[in-house]
């Protein structure tokens, strides 16, 4: 039953897929510029850069170009950067790992975070102490990433100079301290937003009969709040979650610039600015393809934790 | 009947509920005792007091709600207990089942984890002998199958199941009085009397006491030994079940009789209560149920009248109990 479905969502990314494939493919060609220009600069002659373009097939009409990049696809080549001269895919098997890893890192801090404010929140509700937690995560979410990732750059980075501010370091503790700071930029900004949904679904929770049902069992509260608050509170959460980590994936960009973080998200902006066609298209695909992943984990995870979730 | 005869004791009970217009006095000064191996059946309308009563008897309302009194249960005040004191009561000694079983049980564990837990918490019992003891407890309650049914969640099953589970969870660890939140109103009629019949059954197995809250006085008739009847937070009637239906000795007790359709021969016409209770903000003046009532005279009014004993086990509130008519009788 679950095997089946899963299959059935994974044949469901095929059209998405071929979707952003065509989409991506005109979308690419309809910025300013060529690869030609932007791999030979302001000097080259009109003859040097027909030349380019030959070489790179940009000369073909473009649905001759499509066939030849969906067919290439289909052999699963990605084709090679126009500016670095390497496989697409080569490129993105070196800089994924760090954005990937960037990623769950946030998405672990911004739980880590969210989950013990949120229920003390919840449990202290309309007092200070929620007043100050919500407070705080509302300046959060209000302020733009790039500004909350200077911020503690500046202080927790170059004043006190607790973290490094850019790299990625050797290792898994080396990977773990120097992206700390990114990943608490990222990480804070996802707590803000899970924060808010999962105060009020426990404070919904807390009024559910079942809740004082268990009460009158005579379970700890510490049990109470685990087993039959957090675990029916986290459903709905669970789901903003996971469109939050796919909407990380992509959202990787700003902060990779900022934090000097060599992943995939550095890796778009360059070729964007370099008008490398096959690695934007890579990349856009290659996100596609781990977003899609994320929402169909993230549908697991849901009938996982609901029982009642019936997998149509 | 002397305070040693009995399993709880309970004395001048007060909630006090804040709400936004006002405090709202939900119980006031509710005294019972309840013996070992009865059923006490508390009935009223709605927002009685009822199922407020019952939640502070287990010390359920959280703040801002207060409670004040005395519920003596083994010798200990259970009113302002701390919770951990509490918890060695709650769902070991008395246990609590509700009116929507569909509601009360936890969507998202099995029915087998939600008894675990309980037999876990009180008995220490874990593993297989709890497996077992489950399995034993479904059993009991009358679940077919009861080994399989274990790992099913609430939603697989039906409704009467799901109130037969919920009892099973209430009695895994063999409280000695089960309070029961209107359990039979979500269910229909027939349904319904099996889950009576199981609640007497197991009385007598596991010499239980137990506290019925219901409005359907065909439940209390069915089942229970004794009855208070409570209105607008007071208890304003107490008698064993046969007196009260025989001849009923407050104003209140007989309106809700008339009310009640007669499945007998002869049909007559329903005589609903009409108006409603007082909002319990404001305290009444004289007899809560005066502005209601087809008696009423200026002795209601002034003071509210105490609970009084009469002969035998009965008490009442009502001033002019002695002149009330029997039941079928045509009021003039």
């Amino acid at each position: 039953m679950r095997a089946t479905y899963v299959l059935k969502r994974l044949l469901q990314i095929i059209p998405t897929f071929i979707a952003v494939m065509v989409i991506v493919f005109l979308l690419v060609r309809l910025l300013p510029g060529d690869p030609a220009s932007a791999i030979l600069g302001d000097r080259a002659t009109p003859e040097i850069i027909e030349r380019t373009k030959r070489e790179l097939g940009l000369d073909r009409p473009i649905p001759v170009q499509f066939l030849l990049f969906a067919e290439r696809l289909l052999h699963g080549d990605l084709g090679e950067s126009s500016s670095l001269k390497v496989p697409v895919l080569r490129l993105v098997a070196e800089r994924l790992p760090v954005t990937l890893f960037l990623t769950v890192y946030a998405a672990v801090l911004g739980v880590i975070l969210a989950v013990p404010l949120a229920v003390l929140a919840a449990v202290r509700r309309n007092t200070w102490v929620d007043s100050l937690i919500r407070g705080i995560f509302q300046v959060g979410l209000s302020l733009p990433v790039f500004y909350v990732a200077l911020q503690f750059l500046t202080l927790l980075g170059a004043k006190l100079a607790w973290f490094p501010i850019g790299g990625y370091g050797e290792g898994l503790g080396g990977h773990l301290y120097h992206l700390f700071l990114p990943a608490l930029t990222l990480g804070f900004n996802l707590a803000a937003i899970l924060l808010r949904t999962l105060r009020s679904a426990i404070l919904e929770v807390l009024t559910a009969e079942y809740v004082e049902f268990a009460r009158s069992k005579g379970l700890k509260s510490a049990v109470v709040m685990s087993r039959h608050v957090l675990r029916n509170a986290m459903i709905s959460t669970v789901t903003l979650l996971g469109l939050n980590v796919g909407a990380l994936i992509g959202g990787a960009v700003i902060t990779e610039s900022v934090f000097a973080i060599p992943g995939v998200g550095r890796l778009m902006i360059d070729a964007i600015f370099g008008r490398d066609y096959p690695v934007i298209q890579g990349l856009t695909l290659v996100f596609a393809v781990l977003v899609s992943l994320v929402f169909l984990v993230t549908d697991l995870v849901h009938a996982r934790l609901d029982p009642r979730v019936e997998h149509a | 009947m002397s305070a040693a005869e009995s399993v709880l004791r309970v004395r001048d009970l007060d909630v006090r509920i804040p709400t936004p217009r006002g405090e709202l006095h939900a119980v006031r000064g509710v005294n019972f005792d309840l013996r070992p191996g009865e059923v006490l059946g508390l009935v009223g309308e709605s927002g009685s007091g009822k199922s407020v009563t019952l939640r502070a008897l287990l010390g359920l309302h959280r703040k801002p709600v207060r409670v004040t009194g005395e519920v003596t249960y083994g010798g200990h005040n259970l009113v302002g207990m701390p919770e951990r004191k509490l918890r060695d009561v709650r769902g070991a000694q008395i246990s609590m089942i509700f009116q929507e079983p569909m509601t009360a049980l936890n969507p998202v564990l099995t029915i087998g984890e939600q008894i675990r837990e309980n037999l876990r918490e009180h008995r220490g019992v874990t593993g297989r002998a709890a497996l077992a003891r489950a399995t034993e407890l479904l059993d009991l309650v009358g679940i077919p199958s009861a080994a399989t049914r274990l790992a099913d969640y609430p939603h697989q099953f039906s409704g009467g199941m799901r109130q037969r589970a919920m009892i099973a969870i209430a009695l895994a660890s063999e409280p000695r009085v089960l309070l029961a939140d209107e359990p039979t109103t979500a269910l229909d009629v027939t349904i319904q009397d099996q889950i009576l019949r199981l609640l007497l059954r197991l009385r007598e197995q596991l010499g239980m006491s137990v506290v019925l809250v219901t409005h359907d006085l065909g439940v209390v008739a069915q089942t229970c030994d004794r009855v208070a009847v409570m209105y607008a937070g007071r208890l304003v009637e107490t008698a064993g079940v046969t007196d009260l239906f025989r001849q009923p000795r407050h104003a209140y007790t007989l309106g809700l009789l008339r009310s009640l359709p007669d499945a007998g021969a002869h049909r007559r016409p329903l005589r609903p209560i009409t108006g409603s209770p007082p909002d319990l903000r404001d305290a009444p003046r004289g007899c809560a149920f005066f502005p209601r009532c087809a008696f009423g005279t200026d002795a209601c009014l002034g003071a509210e009248p105490p609970l009084v004993p009469l002969s035998g086990e009965r008490a009442t509130a009502c001033v002019h109990h002695a002149q009330l008519p029997a039941v079928g009788e045509v009021l003039v």
